[in-house]
């Protein structure tokens, strides 16, 4: 069995005055795409955003290759290799699709090359002097996710990569995922859309109020259909 | 033409340079408000003051340590730069949170505080500095002195290196970036407290590379940045906050055209630039080159 990546414990976070996380306990492992179910409020952004270190204020445990990471700055943990996705994918309006694709920096070696990327998403080679914003939905999120794999992190945190996406975009999306996983990245994914979610990962870790209440193996979907279908009201 | 207009071609051009060389000095110095007005979302007011600054580093490092004007050119927004820096590090980077009125508050007292310094230790008489290339050429229609020439030249070689550096560089990407969105750019690890700090470091050297360079034109003194900071703020706002673009742009036209108002309309020269503000604001509030947001 691969070495613990990520290690979560008794992770508890603040939106200001508002607790969000009340003990979040997970691990990852070198290599594994795992996902966090839940519904809405459930606080799976708010852990992608604790283990990111962009919150206020967290108490608990988050160790990433044996260290810990709860007292440093988002800077700091993004050059231990971790990258960050959003959900509102965060691309800048003032910088144009290759600016955005090249912005952030290279924190270890071993990432893709740009040529690599571009491969990957042929739409953004084609529009890579158009402004970033300028770019439909399903483009955005490939060059959301496309930023983040030049930097040499290991461990991707993406936060519904699928949101109001047209189904055909949704499939791409899910046939880029595999191949990065296939390519030794490790994958932390938030996802409402349960079906594409049960496509790709290795584990589920199922939400509720600021809690991991349930881990359900990739195998054991079909036995736990039930039971998943009334933690996530569908 | 010039005669049916009863102007001398030598009095039109005259102070059409003129406006020419007080537009440079605007440029120069809305441009540093803009980058960090863009970055810092503080509205500098001690702009004025930090001009004032460089311009005295310059006189002082001539009168004391003999440094000639080309060395001062470099060494004066060095200092004044480390000065805000040291500026920011200490006061304004606690009051990014609050409301603009914070910082309005904070810059605008620092400048007093820094004027009446000044004021105290030099007194508001000014001093001279010398002109290090003397001399010009006659044009014909007008005698140009060398080192006028030399200053519309250096601004617009300044203004458009940081134009270069902003829009077309990685460092440049960054405070793009940051200025959109701090959070998620400092999440992609850049220390943005850090790139927030050299920002303001670099607006202010740019003022105080203006005041090294009205050192030969103007009096060094005190109160020198106190009248010119009002109407580069008017610059800002007719340019649009924080377009670099449009800091350069207005800066130069407002120049010629207060030059222009002086050969027309003298009594109207003083005020033409806070009418066309008004103006601008009542048909494009967000500037000429503003981006409503």
């Amino acid at each position: 069995m691969a070495e613990t990546l990520l290690k979560v414990a008794g992770l508890q976070a603040w939106y200001g005055e508002s607790h969000i996380l009340h003990g979040v306990d997970f691990e990852i492992r070198r290599g594994e795409l795992v996902t966090l179910l839940g519904r809405n409020g459930a606080g799976k952004t708010t852990t992608l955003r604790s283990i990111m270190g962009i919150l206020g204020k967290r108490t608990g445990s988050i160790a990433f290759e044996g260290r810990e990471t709860i007292g440093m700055t988002s800077d700091h943990i993004a050059r231990l290799g971790i990258a960050y996705c959003p959900e509102e994918r965060g691309i800048f309006s003032s910088l144009n699709v290759d600016e955005n694709l090249r912005l952030p920096p290279v924190v270890k070696p071993g990432g893709l090359s740009i040529e690599e990327i571009y491969k990957l998403f042929p739409n953004l080679l084609e529009r890579r002097h158009s402004q970033g914003t300028k770019l439909s939905g399903g483009e955005q999120q490939m060059l959301a996710i496309g930023r983040i794999l030049r930097t040499g992190a290991n461990l991707l945190l993406l936060d519904e990569p699928t949101e109001g996406l047209a189904p055909v975009i949704v499939q791409r999306i899910g046939e880029i995922i595999r191949q990065l996983k296939s390519r030794g990245f490790t994958i932390l994914l938030v996802e409402q859309n349960f079906h594409f979610a049960a496509t790709v990962a290795d584990r589920h870790y199922v939400m509720e109020d600021g809690r991991v209440i349930d881990t359900v193996a990739s195998s054991d979907v079909q036995q736990s259909i039930g039971k998943l279908q009334s933690y996530l009201g569908v | 033409m010039f005669e049916l207009l009863g102007i001398p071609p030598q009095a039109l051009f005259g102070q059409l340079l003129l406006g020419l060389i007080n537009g440079a000095f605007y440029a120069m110095l809305s441009l540093g408000l803009a980058v960090i007005f863009g970055m810092l979302n503080v509205i500098n007011f001690t702009h004025g003051a930090q001009y004032m600054m460089g311009a005295f580093a310059a006189w002082l490092l001539l009168g004391i340590l003999d440094v000639p004007f080309w060395a001062s050119l470099v060494l004066a927004p060095i200092i004044v730069g480390l000065f805000g820096i040291v500026l920011e590090k200490l006061l304004l980077k606690r009051i990014y949170h609050l409301d603009h009125l914070y910082g309005f508050l904070l810059t605008f007292g620092l400048a007093l505080v820094i004027e009446g310094l000044f004021q105290w230790k030099w007194g508001s008489s000014g001093a001279p500095y010398p002109n290090p290339i003397p001399g010009g050429f006659n044009l014909g229609f007008m005698f140009l002195p060398t080192y006028r020439g030399f200053v519309v030249v250096a601004a617009l070689v300044i203004c458009l290196a940081t134009w270069y550096g902003i829009e077309r560089t990685k460092l440049g990407a960054y405070l793009r970036a940051a200025t959109e969105n701090p959070t998620l750019v400092r999440a992609f690890g850049i220390n943005v407290p850090r790139l927030i700090t050299l920002t303001y470091g670099l607006g202010v050297a740019l003022a105080a590379l203006a005041g090294v360079l009205a050192a030969p034109i103007q009096q060094v003194s005190a109160l020198m940045g106190v009248n010119l900071v009002l109407v580069v703020f008017a610059v800002v706002v007719i340019g649009g906050m924080g377009s670099i673009m449009g800091s350069i742009v207005t800066g130069f036209g407002l120049g010629l055209v207060e030059g222009l108002t002086k050969v027309f309309y003298p009594p109207a020269s003083n005020t033409v630039i806070f009418v066309v503000m008004a103006l601008v604001l009542l048909i494009k509030p967000a500037g000429l080159f503003g981006q409503t947001k």
